[in-house]
């Protein structure tokens, strides 16, 4: 019988551990797939975070460095220094990257350091359970700010991807949703172009993945998914937010 | 072999680039800024890496990477970033990576002051960040000791998978002393086949890691680490002494205080008193039978503990070491102040005095 | 033999230089040396001191209270540092810019015009070479060929020029205390 459709040879047979209408699992199979592709899975050298996806490293099927909560583009750094031919991403939540991990994304985008950060903004803490984060919209409630967040408590919203395109070291950034099959095209598109671009020495590559998270949120996946488009787009437009050529460069 | 003048700290990052140090990640933070300053410059023109982080959170988690993916890593500050990093070094601890960490201690607590401290020695020996771990601590009180402690803490961090960390201070780092370059024996080191260096081919991914969700598993970590720390303090602890066989009144002293201390002991025995200086190299693992064995000799009458240290810290060490077999008593100095030779030569004959 | 000395002045005088110049030519005699600076603000403008020890045998502390010779290179070394200095010790001063003399009577005391002398020499650069000769002279623990080899070291190359300015800078040092 003729296979039409298998199991990305990236990810290993683990069981994925996420909540029904999570989107991480669909985003470990997007990058999973582009590094199979692209026949970097030998090579490939991962770091996860602190948060829901604490557990990528027994998910992807290369090897795979857990970091401390925030400090995964500095674990990057130190791996991918000292191994400059190879591919190395980062994987990471809203928390951790734009909370707690702030200056290490930061500065890995000022340095132009040359890995690729998969950064999931569902606008939440989703493992220690539904508090605010940087991300987290206007009127939007968490457990922390249960009558909804306020500008006047929390200041407005971190946009990272338009942040980290101010930096001339960060080459590429886009902004992508994988609600449907469309758009979850476009970001496998965009997480091959950001390793593409990361293996021709560019510059630090950069993925925001707009997510769901139902469980935080509250509501059906289903649910979740238009809250996403109703919500979070308008206010986290989807498309390239930063992509410098290589001769421009 | 021909002596060269050397600056402490540039001394301590040459040594780190003749142990075949692969990459340096680090921040400036006074005493310590010319380890970084000297490997900005020499690291590339031995083709290795150098960073400077955005802090020492950063540096230290750099460290963590270069050192998972298999690489001989390094690190340096002084106290305030040393407690920056603790969060790094405990997870370095627990997924048991081999790293070099310099500490050029300063005053404390805070900001403290910018002059020499010792007040770092509960957070090296006792492990400063969470959870029960241990790392190497190599005390060096001269130069030579740095540079050849440096060199050989490479080593003990990758025999054991651990951390190992060379504490000296401000004055250590900013004074210059002769050195030799010598040989340091090299120990046989087992392959980094953990490290995450890509699979090429390999049929397992390597992951390095920290987390244990099941209960059971975590306990079964620390079980091994455990045993680890039980082999380390078996086989790496080591000391020194100096006049002791005869002596009446042992100071206990590391770093720049047991220096002074020599100056001490020669003013002493010039007057006719018997001193002698007891010296632990490795402040973890403590030579702890080395010293109660000298505390148990008839000849000694009283122990006097000199530190760069408000109340001591180290004192806790001698007195779990000596339990009780002779009266201790403390000279220190906090806040950069150091004991002056004056000072240990005057307590010495006071601890003594009361003693008999 | 045991030699405790403290070297003192502004930040930026050179009072660390002659410091480092005494560990490296005692160090080039087989001496045990230890060179201990003062550091922190003091490198940006304010008085900033080193200590220096030439022995025979092993250096214990490499810093101390009582210095064998004292080189006060301005006014506020001269009173922070006098005081501590060894009996029967001595003192150097650079009497261009110090105009307080010794209080003490059991110490030996040599003031030294070495700014006004680097000037004659040519370059106020090597005012630090006077105090070097007048300190070598006095003690005698260094011999002045250990020195004048070492400026030959220090200047080698594209500097060569300077090597000539520096042994008449140091000659004219020695002179001051013979």
């Amino acid at each position: 019988m003729a296979i039409v459709y298998q199991k990305s040879k990236g990810l290993t047979d683990a069981e994925l551990h996420y909540c029904p209408g999570c989107n991480h699992g669909i985003v470990h199979k997007l990058i999973a797939e582009v590094l199979e592709e692209m026949g970097l899975l030998d090579e490939a050298i991962g770091v996860c975070p602190v948060g829901c996806s604490v557990f990528a490293y027994k998910y992807f099927n290369c090897d795979m460095q857990e970091a401390a909560h925030g400090r995964a583009p500095a674990v990057a750094t130190g791996i991918k220094r000292t191994h400059p031919t190879q591919p190395v991403f980062t994987y990471q939540g809203d928390g951790d990257l734009a909370s707690i991990g702030a200056a290490e994304i930061v500065h890995a985008a000022m340095r132009g350091e040359k890995f690729t950060t998969i950064f999931i903004n569902n606008a939440i803490y989703g493992m220690t359970g539904g508090q605010m984060a940087p991300t987290t919209l206007i009127g939007q409630k968490a457990t922390t700010c249960q009558l909804g967040r306020t500008k006047e408590q929390a200041g407005m919203p971190m946009r990272v991807s338009e942040l980290l395109s101010t930096l001339d070291g960060c080459v590429y950034a886009e902004r992508v949703c994988v609600t449907d099959i469309p758009h979850l095209n476009k970001a496998k598109k965009a997480i091959r172009k950001a390793f593409e671009k990361q293996m021709a020495g560019e510059g630090f590559t950069f993925v925001e993945v707009l997510s769901t998270c139902p469980t935080n949120w509250g509501m059906s996946p289903l649910k979740a998914k238009q809250w996403l488009m109703d919500n979070m787009v308008p206010y986290y437009p989807l498309g390239v937010i930063k992509e410098t050529s290589a001769e421009v460069k | 072999m021909e002596k060269e003048l050397w600056k402490g700290n540039e001394a301590i990052a040459e040594a780190a680039i003749r142990a075949g140090c692969d990459c340096f990640f680090g921040y400036p933070i006074t005493p310590q800024s010319e380890v970084p300053e000297y490997l900005s410059l020499h690291m590339p023109q031995h083709g290795k890496v150098f960073v400077q982080a955005e802090s020492e959170l950063a540096a230290i988690n750099m460290v963590y990477g270069a050192a998972g993916s298999g690489m001989r890593a390094m690190t340096s500050s002084s106290s305030p970033g040393i407690s920056l990093k603790q969060e790094g070094i405990t997870y370095i601890a627990a997924a048991e990576l081999p790293c070099v960490i310099v500490n050029c201690m300063r005053g404390g607590p805070g900001l403290g002051t910018i002059q020499p401290g010792q007040g770092d020695y509960f957070q090296a020996t006792r492990g400063g960040g969470n959870g029960d771990y241990r790392t190497v601590v190599l005390a060096p009180s001269n130069i030579q000791e740095a540079v050849d402690f440096v060199q050989e803490a490479f080593d003990i961090a990758d025999c054991y998978r651990n951390p190992t960390m060379v504490v000296c201070d401000g004055l250590i780092g900013q004074m210059m002393e002769p050195i030799e370059w010598r040989e340091i024996p090299k120990r046989d080191l087992p392959p980094k086949d953990w490290a995450t260096t890509g699979k090429h081919g390999r049929d397992h991914t390597n992951i390095i890691n920290s987390l244990y969700m099941d209960p059971e598993e975590c306990d079964d970590h620390n079980a091994d680490l455990e045993a680890k720390y039980k082999l380390i303090a078996e086989k790496e602890v080591r000391w020194d002494t100096k006049d002791c066989e005869d002596a009446e009144l042992v100071i206990t002293a590391y770093g720049t205080p047991a220096r002074i201390a020599l100056s001490a002991l020669e003013a002493l025995r010039a007057e006719g008193i018997k001193a002698g200086l007891f010296r632990p190299i490795t402040l973890w693992p403590y030579p702890e039978k080395a010293l109660h064995d000298l505390a148990g000799q008839d000849h000694v009458k009283a122990i006097l503990d000199v530190e760069m240290s408000a109340g001591g810290q180290m004192i806790d060490d001698v007195r779990l070491a000596v339990e009780g077999q002779k009266p201790i008593s403390y000279l220190g100095h906090a806040g950069g102040v150091m004991p002056t030779i004056e000072e240990i030569v005057e307590s010495a004959k006071k601890a003594l005095k009361e003693a008999k | 033999m045991k030699k405790e000395i403290i070297i003192s002045g502004f930040g930026g005088q050179g009072g660390l230089a002659i410091g480092k110049n005494l560990a490296e030519a005692g160090m080039a005699e087989g001496l045990n040396v230890t060179w201990a600076p003062s550091y922190g603000p003091e490198m940006r403008g304010g008085t900033a001191n080193c200590s220096v020890v030439l022995s025979d045998k092993p250096v214990g502390s490499p810093v101390f209270a009582h210095p064998t010779e004292l080189i006060a290179l301005n006014e506020p070394s001269l009173v922070k540092f006098e005081e501590g200095v060894l009996p029967g010790g001595t003192v150097f001063v650079n009497c261009d810019v110090v105009t307080d003399k010794v209080h003490r009577t059991d110490l030996t005391a040599y003031y030294i015009p070495c700014s006004k002398i680097a000037d004659e020499v040519g370059n106020a650069k090597v005012s630090n070479m006077v105090m070097l000769g007048a300190y070598v002279a006095a003690t005698k623990v260094l011999k002045p060929e250990t020195i004048e080899k070492m400026i030959q070291e220090m200047f080698a190359g594209a500097k060569a020029k300077f090597i000539p300015l520096n042994i008449e800078a140091f000659h004219r040092g020695m002179a001051c205390v013979q």
